[in-house]
């Protein structure tokens, strides 16, 4: 790996808007990714907290594309000429595999497609139409499964667009695509949870919800601890600390999603069955946490930079 | 100068700051041509540099580097402020183009690096990836803004505005073969003369592939806030190492909810 340690660049200026663009990709791609794996591995008890997370899902992907055309200098009119190129002389269709910017809006298009359709699909069986879903039990999983795909990179896509630059502490680690998903995975395990208060019947997934928030987390601390290294090794990790309280935030959040997942984790003997928790005022208190974590961290990463 | 300017050929500004005497016509040729108004005046109480860095309204920038020892060193020995005429390099491999998602980046007929107005959309990831600070966003227009190597005069047969106001020649343009013969005669010059200091930055393909507007240095180019060849990196150089922890982190994490969710006969 090239480590840049000196650099004489100028700061892009990406700030609230993408700090909260990537935390709503984060929860978009998340979301997808746990519903599809609560559909897809999970007991027939865990649809309903499936559902929840689609639906989570749409809404954080609508919100996406208005932070995005937000951001830019040109605002609304010209959003589309990250899809076409209106080179004179040179009109077509925009891609450069080079540009994480340029993949990444082909891909929250097709993820939106995918959003859209499932959160249509998850409003029908809720109506108590076919519980199979609009389109059938195995072209339906397999729908979700590409979702899943499209939800993976939508929440970490974001990171790698980061080190795709010559920005200091961004450009100085290749953690920070993985570190994005691992924590986007646990704030979507989270605020499923946390909604599961309000659709009692997804209670019998909160369990499952907390210990695959607290594996996210492990993940996440890993990266996190890699990240740190990575930036040390450049000589850029200086530039990090002035944002301690935000990286103690996210650390908070990773805590507490080891400390709910706690009781979960345990290797239970098949054939026991678990308990099945309510969401109380601790998963409320939990996910909140967890969420304000996911927010944290991203305004670290940003803001170290800049 | 009668450099006949023909599209198809590489153009470039050689860039000797061993003769730049810091008086600043470049710049205010720059923003008469291209209209630029200037930022506000500010007071940068630093040096005779009140210009502070390029950003849009400043394509060329005159740095004023104090290298001046606390105690002058007998007359001829002391070292004297390093000025350099700073511009955009027109890199070879540009790292701003490598990452604009709109196309709006072009390398012209004149193999110069250039910004579409009416393409760019304000996304600012050339900011971000430019590892010379030299793109910066128009307030107006909202767009990025750059030195275009006055593209308009080079489609209509001129040279470009600083490299003809420089009064001391520091600032030369032409073709970048012609260019880069020139420089290898100036430098063996002062080598010679015993400024072994003297070092050329761009002349080979060692930063970003080759830099059309480069430089003569008189000393390292972090003096002059320039990456050396070992800090000089492409933003593609992240790419799929980026892409590939993020792809481990993707199967960890799936595996993880796996194992969180899967059935365990609890029914
Ligand atoms: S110096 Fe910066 S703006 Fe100019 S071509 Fe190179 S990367 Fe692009
Ligand atoms: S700001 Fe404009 S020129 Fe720069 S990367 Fe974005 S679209 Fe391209």
């Amino acid at each position: 790996m090239h480590l840049a340690a000196e650099h004489f660049v100028r700061s892009p200026q990406w700030t609230w808007y993408i700090l909260f663009y990537f935390f709503f990709a984060g929860l978009a791609g998340g979301s997808y990714v746990v519903s599809t794996l609560l559909r897809l591995a999970g007991d027939v008890r865990d649809e309903p907290a499936a559902r929840l997370g689609f639906y989570i899902s749409l809404v954080a992907t609508a919100i996406c594309p208005i932070l995005l055309t937000a951001d830019l200098g040109v605002s609304w009119a010209r959003f589309w000429h990250m899809l076409v190129d209106v080179t004179p002389g040179d009109t077509g269709l925009n891609f450069k595999s080079g540009s994480p910017m340029s993949v990444g809006v082909w891909a929250l298009l097709l993820f939106g497609f995918f959003v859209g359709i499932s959160a249509l699909d998850t409003w029908a069986r809720d109506r108590g139409g076919r519980s199979e879903g609009l389109l059938g039990a195995i072209i339906g999983r397999a729908f979700n499964l590409v979702g899943a795909i499209f939800g993976l990179f939508i929440a970490s896509y974001t990171g790698v667009l980061l080190s795709v630059s010559n920005q200091p502490v961004w450009s100085d680690t290749w953690m920070l695509g993985g570190l994005f998903l691992a924590s986007g995975l646990s704030g979507s395990a989270a605020l499923i949870g946390l909604l599961t208060r309000y659709r009692p019947e997804a209670a019998f997934s909160l369990g499952r919800l907390h210990e695959a928030d607290a594996y996210f987390s492990i993940l996440e601390l890993v990266l996190l601890v890699a990240f740190f290294i990575t930036v040390a090794a450049a000589g850029t990790a200086g530039r990090t600390l002035p944002l301690l309280p935000l990286w103690l935030l996210a650390l908070v959040g990773i805590g507490s999603s080891l400390v709910a997942g706690r009781g979960h984790m345990r290797v239970r003997p098949a054939g026991s069955s678990a308990v099945i928790a309510r969401a109380g005022t601790d998963t409320l208190i939990v996910s909140l946490l967890v969420l304000l974590g996911v927010l944290a961290l991203r305004a670290a990463v940003i803001f170290s930079a800049q | 100068m009668a450099t006949t300017i023909k599209p198809g050929e590489s153009y470039g500004f050689f860039t000797d700051t061993s003769i730049c005497i810091g008086c600043k016509a470049c710049e205010v040729a720059c923003k008469e041509w291209n209209q630029l108004q200037g930022n506000s005046p500010k007071f940068l109480a630093d040096s005779y540099d009140n210009t502070g860095q390029l950003d849009a309204q400043n394509w060329r920038h005159v740095k004023f580097i104090d290298n001046v020892p606390e105690q002058t060193v007998d007359a001829g020995n002391g070292t004297a402020w390093l000025m350099m005429s700073d511009v955009c390099k027109h890199c070879k491999h540009a790292s701003c183009m490598e990452v604009c998602p709109t196309g709006a980046i072009i390398r012209t007929e004149f193999d110069t690096v250039f910004i579409q107005q009416d393409v760019c959309n304000g996304c600012r990831n050339c900011v971000a990836a430019c590892p010379y600070s030299v793109i910066a966003m128009n307030e107006t227009t909202g767009t990025a803004h750059k030195c275009t190597l006055c593209y308009d005069r080079l489609q209509g047969g001129l040279e470009p505005a600083c490299a003809k106001a420089c009064p001391t020649q520091s600032i030369q343009f032409g073709p970048l073969a012609d260019l880069q013969k020139k420089a290898d005669v100036r430098l063996a010059a002062l080598h010679s003369q015993g400024s072994t200091q003297a070092q050329l930055y761009g002349r080979d393909d060692t930063v970003y592939g080759g830099l059309n507007a480069f430089f003569l240095l008189m000393d390292k180019p972090e003096t002059y806030g320039l990456p050396n060849a070992a800090n000089a990196g492409l933003p593609s150089r992240n790419d799929v190492g980026g892409y590939l922890a993020a792809f481990v982190t993707a199967v960890v994490g799936v595996v993880a909810g796996i194992v969180a969710f899967r059935r365990r006969g609890e029914s």
